[in-house]
């Protein structure tokens, strides 16, 4: 997501930004981009080359790629949908291809650990703030009473922490 | 309880995360686990190296287990290995079919007449189609296939002798049976 949303970004950005800064010529010979390139660019850039393997298919040099990409082209001439022509890819060298892994019970602890995570150290420390809270209040309330044990035996349950 | 807890907690998300590194890091991210084990070895007809009128199909090898292993002359780390396969066709235990993978036929046969031939057959993949079916990224790359056409195992990368001897060859064995 991120990748896509830069690279629209950039692809927004480089054009818009020339022409800022000058004049639009009479002319253009620029090589424009067809859809099919455009299409074939922003599915590369999600896809992975197995040989440099922190680079995206658009992005490498590698002998691979260069096939990879033909295939690619290949099955978006033949009419092939980005699904079916990730499928493809997927079929042959694993989910690895794919920049963003598939949500499926191997990659749940992938996408949802880390919001488990955060959920987790939250309940522990609304808890633990809670409890202090609460300690507190009691403790201002009703000073020598029940609740002045109960702290000095947290704090007592505390050292006893501190030392094991 | 909340003694127990205190220590229990930190000490079981170390241990956690210790497993998951232990496992993470010892692992070669340049090996990716193939998707075609256990599954049907992808069809193919190409020539034969040695022959370029005749042509070879995984499906004429069904009913043997055979060795598909990836090579190419401008391959480096094929001549690590090649002296095992070499070893290994001489001990007769499985065929070792070759796929010259994006090599020109003649360097490929050049090749071979210096290093040596412990190939039943070799087939030519002169544009890497083959390749791609079978989800090669780098030469070599090894593949055990059984008697009804399924891809057992792949080795990434040379085989080594503790792979051939741990890995392969036991597998080979068992699918013989």
């Amino acid at each position: 997501m991120i990748v896509r949303a830069a690279l629209a970004v950039l692809l927004l950005a480089g054009p818009a930004a020339a022409t800022k800064m000058d004049p639009p010529p009479q002319s253009t010979n620029a090589p424009v981009m067809s859809a099919l390139d455009v299409r074939l660019k922003r599915l590369e850039s999600e896809l992975r080359c197995l040989v440099c393997q922190n680079q995206t298919l658009a992005d490498s040099h590698a002998e691979l790629a260069d096939d990879l990409r033909r295939e690619v082209r290949e099955l978006a001439v033949a009419g092939k949908s980005d699904d079916e022509i990730k499928a493809y890819l997927v079929a042959r060298y694993g989910d690895f291809v794919l920049y963003r892994p598939p949500v499926k019970p191997v990659t749940w602890m992938l996408w949802f650990g880390p919001f488990a995570l955060l959920a987790g150290g939250g309940a522990v420390g609304w808890v633990v703030l809670r409890r202090r809270e609460r300690a507190a209040g009691s403790a201002a309330t009703d000073a020598g009473g029940e609740s002045e044990k109960k702290a000095r035996k947290l704090l007592d349950d505390d050292e006893d922490g501190g030392a094991g | 309880m909340m003694r127990v807890l205190r220590w229990s907690i930190p000490l079981g998300i170390f241990v956690v995360l210790v497993a998951f590194l232990w496992v993470g890091l010892s692992r070669d991210p340049r090996e990716v686990p193939s998707p075609l084990i256990g599954k049907p070895a992808p069809a193919f007809r190409l020539s034969k190296l040695h022959a370029p009128n005749e042509t070879l199909g995984a499906a004429d090898l069904k009913g043997t287990v055979w060795l598909l292993n990836v090579w190419a002359s401008w391959c480096v780390s094929c001549r690590v290995e090649h002296p095992l396969l070499v070893q290994l066709a001489q001990q007769n235990i499985v065929p070792v079919y070759g796929l010259d993978y994006k090599d020109q036929p003649a360097a490929g046969r050049a090749w071979l007449t210096q290093h040596g031939d412990p190939y039943a057959v070799s087939i030519v993949d002169l544009d890497g189609r083959v390749g791609i079916d079978y989800g090669v990224y780098g030469v070599p790359e090894t593949f055990v296939i059984d008697k009804t056409g399924i891809v057992r195992y792949k080795q990434i990368g040379p085989i080594t002798p503790e792979a051939l001897r741990d890995k392969i060859l036991p597998l080979v064995r068992e699918l013989q049976r």
